[in-house]
């Protein structure tokens, strides 16, 4: 025991602080989706969270010097930090409705829910043996933090907006998890990625406006009765 | 070699496109006849991949992506006949032209979709194009405007979705896995995996394996995440809800499958069994016990299919190659059987114009044809012989016998016997009793019985002599699954 406590722990890089530090920046605004009341606000914490992954992607980029990084950060900036938030806030517009009060379960009690699985995520995830050789390796923790997290969000709220911004939020997390354990995923691949996550989005909107035309509101109370 | 693969790739997504575009006669005719030469060139494939693999770049027939290729080509065909009969419903409104065009246009890309996922030789493009197949279906199930297409469209998308977002990460998890051993920046292709796999680190794959079967798994319908299943298969317009039990939840399967071969390689065949083992066992008890409680006659041939995915996933669990080779026969027979159930259902429901079974009564005396034919699929479903599902049951059942945990084998039994007891009661309440004399009596559509006896033909082909081509095809598929000497 003497000898592991005489090491000094090293001090992490400038690098390393940083990286870490924008996966913790994603980590918070998932915990901020939880607590926002409107579905705006939650739509352009999506797209703040979306922004922190592809700075996550330029800034690995640059400092490890691997050029597909650069193409993947841009695509992502323009799909997920604008294109996919302006097709929500189309939908937003045109049902003249903004969804409050949506939630489950008090924000106190989801923030402390949220609190428990990102502790769950982070500890359990850092167990594992995987190292990485562009990030270091807690921000996969946090990626994982940021899963769990979104997910709990598409449980607590009950209006389709929240459950749509949840699942890309989720998807946010995978790519922060994929930047740390799989960076030379080559680029053909990364951007079939971000075309399924564009057709989907276009899904999402689609479904949501036929709720929306049906239901006269983006409150998913009504979708109840297929049971059994 | 290679240009037959690309056609069955190009052939379903142009004619999607063109469906957009050309009146509704032209546009049946199209998918038929798309439908037509999927299959056959489906079928041409059989014998090739029996004997070596067709590799061309992107795209891979192995005998594995075969069997499930050969499944989705057949009930793309013969979907396509049944849906000239279901968009042509004699003395009512014709639907508009607009429905028609996206109908077509939608079922064409789905079955394109499927065809893709089980074509692409690489594991993230596997990942892409089921994601694909999300996209489509979720629109197709919500393209009557019901409101209960647009909640179960709803729930549909948003759990496969997230599914989906959880099988991601087991693609990276494997990618990263592969880093190890391949090198930064390498293209996933299935044969370099396989061929590297040994020296995997083995946590690593263990985490991908079981975030892929929970993540596929979600859209294959394995229990607890099935929930979305009943409601969208129930829901969907008929050639829809047979297109997503007969094919889709095959592919997903698939892909399962694919994360199976790669465990067996890197941590050995135990730890994938008992995954499988654990979630199939899940899944065969729910649907056994909701199969005795349905009143929605699609509803019920849901949990039928959440049945047979949960044999298919006990199946794997057995170690017998025979078990193997009795999965993969039983995928071809699920499909044949489920695709011909819902055939079936969609003509009762369009002649009695409900979907609840206690009010359908004698249906076999109103339809004299679709009726005996349903009836027939129904019992095959149950595994009565000499439906395919009977050989395939059985070859599963002999395989877990030979298992060191045969223990297994009983509570299969127990589960499979309480499913089709549900099954059949539903089925012989519905057919076998009584016509009221209220309702005229006839068949709705010729098209409709044509792609039942189709249905039927195959299912009794494979459950009496299955052709040898096709043996062997299964026998190399389970020599492909099975553990490496």
């Amino acid at each position: 025991m003497s000898a592991v406590a005489a090491v000094t722990p090293p001090v992490p890089s400038t690098f390393s602080g940083t990286a870490e530090g924008i996966a913790i920046l994603v980590l918070l605004t998932a915990f901020a989706m939880l607590r926002a009341p409107q579905s705006r606000s939650q739509v352009r914490l999506y797209a703040f969270q979306s922004l922190a992954v592809a700075a996550l992607a330029g800034y690995v980029a640059a400092s490890r010097h691997v050029g597909d990084l650069y193409a993947l950060a841009g695509l992502s900036l323009v799909l997920k930090a604008v294109v996919v938030p302006g097709v929500l806030m189309r939908v937003l517009g045109e049902a003249r409705v903004d969804v409050s009060r949506s939630q489950r379960l008090s924000v106190a009690s989801a923030v402390l829910l949220a609190i428990v699985l990102s502790v769950f995520g982070v500890f359990v995830v850092g167990s594992l043996p995987i190292s990485s050789r562009s990030l270091p390796a807690p921000a996969l923790g946090l990626a994982a933090a940021v899963i769990l997290v979104a997910f709990l969000l598409v449980i607590v709220r009950s209006d389709v907006v929240s459950q749509a911004v949840g699942f890309f939020s989720m998807e946010n997390g995978v790519s922060v998890a994929g930047l740390v354990v799989a960076s030379g995923l080559p680029l053909i691949v990364e951007v079939a990625f971000l075309f399924d996550l564009l057709v989907a989005v276009v899904v999402f909107g689609v479904l949501m406006r036929v709720h929306h035309g049906r239901a006269r509101t983006l409150s998913t109370e009504a979708l109840d009765r297929l049971r059994g | 070699m290679g240009w037959d693969l690309i056609a069955l790739l190009v052939v379903p997504f142009a004619v999607s496109g063109a469906c957009l575009v050309v009146p509704r006669r032209v546009a049946q005719g199209l998918t038929v006849g798309s439908g037509a030469v999927t299959f056959a060139l489906a079928l041409l494939l059989v014998p090739r991949a029996a004997a070596a693999s067709a590799l061309s770049g992107w795209l891979r027939a192995d005998a594995l992506s075969t069997v499930f290729l050969t499944a989705v080509a057949f009930l793309y065909a013969a979907t396509a006949v049944f849906a000239v009969g279901y968009l042509r419903p004699p003395g009512e409104r014709e639907r508009s032209r607009r429905y028609t065009r996206r109908f077509h246009s939608g079922i064409n890309l789905f079955a394109w979709s499927m065809a893709m996922a089980t074509l692409v030789n690489d594991l993230a493009l596997l990942w892409v194009a089921i994601e694909v197949t999300t996209v489509v279906s979720a629109l197709l199930v919500a393209i009557d405007g019901t409101d209960g297409s647009a909640e179960a469209a709803w729930k549909y998308v948003l759990i496969a979705s997230m599914g989906l977002g959880i099988a991601l990460l087991a693609t990276i998890v494997m990618y990263h896995a592969g880093t190890q051993v391949l090198g930064n920046g390498y293209e996933p292709f299935f044969g370099r995996l396989l061929g590297a796999a040994a020296r995997f680190p083995p946590a690593v794959v263990r985490l991908s394996y079981v975030l892929a079967v929970l993540g596929f798994g979600t859209k294959m319908g394995l229990f607890p995440v099935h929930t979305w299943l009943p409601d969208a298969h129930s829901q969907a317009p008929t050639p829809v809800s047979a297109l997503l039990s007969g094919s889709l939840l095959a592919v997903s399967f698939y892909a399962i499958l694919r994360y199976y071969q790669i465990t067996v390689r890197a941590v050995g065949p135990a730890f994938a069994r008992n995954v499988l083992l654990a979630f199939g066992l899940a899944s065969l008890a729910l649907a056994a016990l909701y199969l005795t409680r349905q009143r929605d006659i699609k509803r019920l041939l849901a949990y039928s299919s959440v049945e047979h995915m949960g044999i298919l996933a006990v199946g794997m669990s057995f170690s017998a190659p025979v078990a193997v080779v009795g999965v993969l026969l039983h995928v071809l027979a699920h499909t044949a059987a489920k695709g011909t159930a819902f055939f079936g259902a969609g003509s009762v429901v369009r002649s009695l114009g409900t979907k609840d079974m206690r009010r359908i009564r004698g249906a076999i005396g109103v339809l004299p044809w679709s009726g005996p034919m349903l009836t027939l699929a129904v019992l095959g479903l149950c595994a009565l012989p000499p439906s395919g599902l009977f050989r395939s049951e059985f070859l599963i059942v002999a395989g877990g016998l030979s298992d060191p945990r045969d223990a297994v084998v009983a509570v299969l039994a127990v589960l499979v016997t309480l499913a089709s007891l549900g099954l059949s009661w539903f089925g012989t309440q519905t057919m076998l009793t009584p016509t009221p004399e209220s309702v005229a009596v006839g068949e709705t559509s010729g098209w409709i019985v044509a792609s039942m006896v189709v249905g039927l033909l195959a299912l009794t082909v494979l459950g009496v002599h299955p052709p040898s081509a096709l043996s062997g095809l299964l026998d190399r598929a389970a020599a492909e699954l099975g553990v490496p000497r």
